[in-house]
């Protein structure tokens, strides 16, 4: 009984001295990636790559699912707001769900686990086949040539993908509100203009998906260097990353959400 | 190729140097040398510290204890910059050839000098096809690493160590998986690269016969210490037991069989003490 | 590696982002219309303000002209201080009464401006006589119930 609640209290206190020691480590290598990214900007192209493998292969998977929760918002939406005689509000609910919330939080999700997973894994596998090693050997430095341009590809393409989803969202409320149930038009576009802010609830939503893709990038990229090297490791880096992804940006969420829209 | 003890300092010099993972003592007290224009093997068992060895010279790892001094310089006291510069002079195979697999063999190839150099892409053009064809595969400039077989695979990674022409390449396990025609291949070819581009080479191997074939130096690596060493002819009339089981391919002898452990009775009866 | 579509994808990717960026400033936001780039702001003290939040608009014969920007306690008075910013283009004589006004039974809560016939305008700081409070639900309520009960 004593033995085991020592060695509980080791075990602990073992996990606790690896967790501090992985921060150090997170932190000097996001001092190394800050440091390194000026010698990868000057290779535009690297980053423009990396834009193309976690923006636009995002795309399809961005657009169908905004489309998707803009229907589901307008369907549920309408179904509450009829009751109280406010339908013609369909188009507020849909907007500013999906430009303050809907769209960053979920576009960083998907993001995540589209194209942070596959950031992981590619750098991981790197590290597994001694590519990361190889790189280095040749004076190369891995974090400059192969890590900052993916995390600025991720930081870059982010906002964009949030915009994207919620425009379709919209699109997807007023297609079920206005097509379908047949909402007025101009009630749906007008009430919208007339609530949604643009400093205060579009401009909130981008710099959310901001924040959003710096801690998603960073997260993936540091998971992929700091793995185990084995397939193992790799895989369970990729786990790590969707999972610590999506704490991060939904704690994130919270505060942004706290400090932007008080009041 | 002669080498006479005399001649000027040495390429690459380690002296007296220990090296340990966390509490795990791999290289105890490892003195050796590499003289300009030599091809120097280096010999042990699996997991005897070879590779540990050539990340050393490589400075990818500092050692504890000693000094490494490559090309005059001691490793340990030079900065990242330095340390790269220095490595652009340096070529290294890795075990299990390390290329790029996300870039075709051209790219592979091209890739340190699109690094470090700003040479015109025609000039890379012309450079990488010369080296594509001292390994024999001009050919596959447009092949993606996958579909290359394990000889190929290596051959390309020794194309890609010598892009830069460097005055060090280090070779880890260059035979290993090949079959007895690409080994014959690799080997031949590593002698012929050092020679043409006038550097030096380590060798890291345990395939005794094709290396003495083709290097002018044998050290061999047991326990983290070297425990002996000379030129290939020394080393076929050697008489020392240790080099006379490597040599004969014997099972047991001074290379244990076994990882460090307790005797297995002890193991198998301990737990019912 | 071909760069040439790589990047022609990425360049059109871009423009699709921007392009939704666009959308939602200008068509699902006010950017286009109501952009009060220049604001001035006026006071004025309600004796209750009922639910009217900060950012709520201020119309003018419906229009926006503004948004409230502060509301806080007059701790001397003890009625509600609220500060509107309102946009410079639209002048208001000194003598314009506030009201807080509800769109709808049940929607939000602005407050309306009714321009008075003073010939000198409001400037930035100014102070507006005591508004028009909101009309409290549970109070009309209860005087209905009264007057009923007094019939
Ligand atoms: N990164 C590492 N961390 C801890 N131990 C290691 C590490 N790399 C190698 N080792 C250990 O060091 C010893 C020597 O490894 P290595 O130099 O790779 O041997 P060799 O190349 O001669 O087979 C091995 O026993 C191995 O278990
Ligand atoms: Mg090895």
């Amino acid at each position: 009984m004593m033995g085991r609640s020592v060695s509980f209290v080791r075990r602990l206190g073992a996990s606790v001295v690896d967790g501090i020691w992985r921060l150090g480590f997170a932190t000097r290598f996001m001092v190394l990636l800050l440091v390194y990214s000026g010698q990868s900007f000057r290779r535009l192209h690297l980053t423009i790559r990396e834009i193309y493998f976690s923006g636009v292969l995002s795309l399809l998977i961005i657009i169908v699912s905004g489309l998707f929760v803009g229907m589901v918002l307008g369907l549920q939406g309408y179904e509450t707001l009829q009751r109280f005689g406010s339908g013609d509000a369909l188009g507020v609910l849909v907007a500013l769900s999906l430009t303050r919330e809907l769209g960053p939080v979920v576009a960083g999700l998907l993001f995540a686990s589209r194209a942070g997973s596959a950031v992981t894994a590619e750098i991981g596998l790197m590290k597994t086949t001694e590519q990361l090693k190889a790189m280095d050997m040749m004076a190369v430095s891995p974090i400059a040539r192969v890590v900052a341009p993916r995390f600025w590809g991720g930081v870059i393409s982010m906002p964009f993908l949030a915009a994207i989803f919620s425009t379709m969202g919209v699109v997807g409320g007023w297609l079920i509100g206005v097509v379908f149930i047949g909402v007025d038009a101009g009630a749906f576009w007008s009430q919208m203009q007339a609530a949604v802010d643009f400093r205060y609830d579009v401009l909130n939503g981008v710099i959310k998906s901001v924040v959003f893709g710096v801690a998603v990038s960073l997260i993936a990229v540091f998971e992929g260097y700091d793995c185990t090297p084995t397939a193992e490791g790799v895989s369970r880096a990729i786990t790590r990353t969707v999972v610590s992804s999506a704490l991060a940006i939904l704690a994130l969420d919270f505060v942004l959400t706290s400090f932007m829209f008080r009041g | 190729m002669s080498f006479d003890p005399t001649h000027d300092e040495p390429l690459v010099c380690l002296k007296d140097v220990h090296f340990a993972y966390g509490e795990r003592s791999i290289l105890k007290g490892i003195d050796l040398s590499v003289r300009r224009g030599q091809v120097v093997a280096i010999m042990g068992g699996s997991g005897s510290g070879k590779t540990t060895l050539l990340r050393l010279i490589g400075g990818q790892l500092r050692a504890s204890q000693g000094e490494v001094r490559v090309a005059g310089s001691d490793l340990s006291r030079l900065g990242r910059n330095d340390l790269y510069a220095l490595r652009r002079r340096m070529g290294m195979l890795f075990q299990f050839g390390a290329l790029f697999t996300d870039m075709t063999v051209y790219d592979n190839v091209a890739f340190p000098l699109r690094e470090h150099t700003d040479l015109p892409p025609e000039v890379v053009r012309d450079l990488v096809l010369m080296k594509l064809d001292a390994v024999g595969l001009r050919g596959a400039g447009a092949l993606m690493p996958a579909e290359l077989s394990g000889g190929m695979a290596r051959r390309v990674a020794l194309a890609r160590a010598v892009a830069l022409d460097p005055m060090l390449i280090m070779y880890d396990e260059p035979f290993a998986g090949l079959d007895p025609i690409s080994l014959g291949v690799v080997g031949q070819l590593i002698r012929r690269l050092n020679d043409a581009l006038g550097a030096s080479s380590i060798l890291v191997t345990h395939d005794v016969h094709e290396s003495l074939e083709i290097v002018d130096y044998v050290y061999f690596v047991s326990d983290g210490r070297i425990v002996a060493a000379g030129s290939p002819d020394e080393i076929r009339a050697s008489t020392d037991p240790f080099v006379h089981q490597f040599v004969h391919a014997e099972i047991d002898g001074p290379v244990p069989f076994h990882y460090p452990a307790e005797p297995i009775a002890q193991a198998l009866l301990g737990g019912r003490g | 590696m071909s760069r040439t579509t790589l990047d022609l994808w990425v360049g059109l990717f871009v423009l699709i982002g921007a392009a939704a960026l666009l959308f939602l400033s200008l068509r699902v936001g006010n950017l286009s219309s109501a952009n009060f780039a220049e604001t001035y702001p006026i006071r004025v003290q309600f004796d209750n303000i009922g639910g009217l939040k900060v950012r709520a608009p201020v119309k003018s014969a419906g229009v926006v002209v503004g948004r409230v920007s502060d509301i806080r306690l007059d701790i001397e008075s003890y009625r509600a201080q609220v500060i509107m910013d309102l946009d410079k283009r639209f002048e208001f004589p000194r003598d314009t009464v506030a009201s807080i006004l509800t769109s709808g039974l049940l929607g939000e809560q602005y407050i309306g401006l009714d321009a008075g016939a003073d010939d000198e305008m409001l400037k930035g700081g100014d102070g507006l006589p005591i508004g028009q409070s909101a009309v409290v639900l549970e109070k009309l309520i209860g005087q209905f119930m009264f007057n009923k009960a007094a019939e």
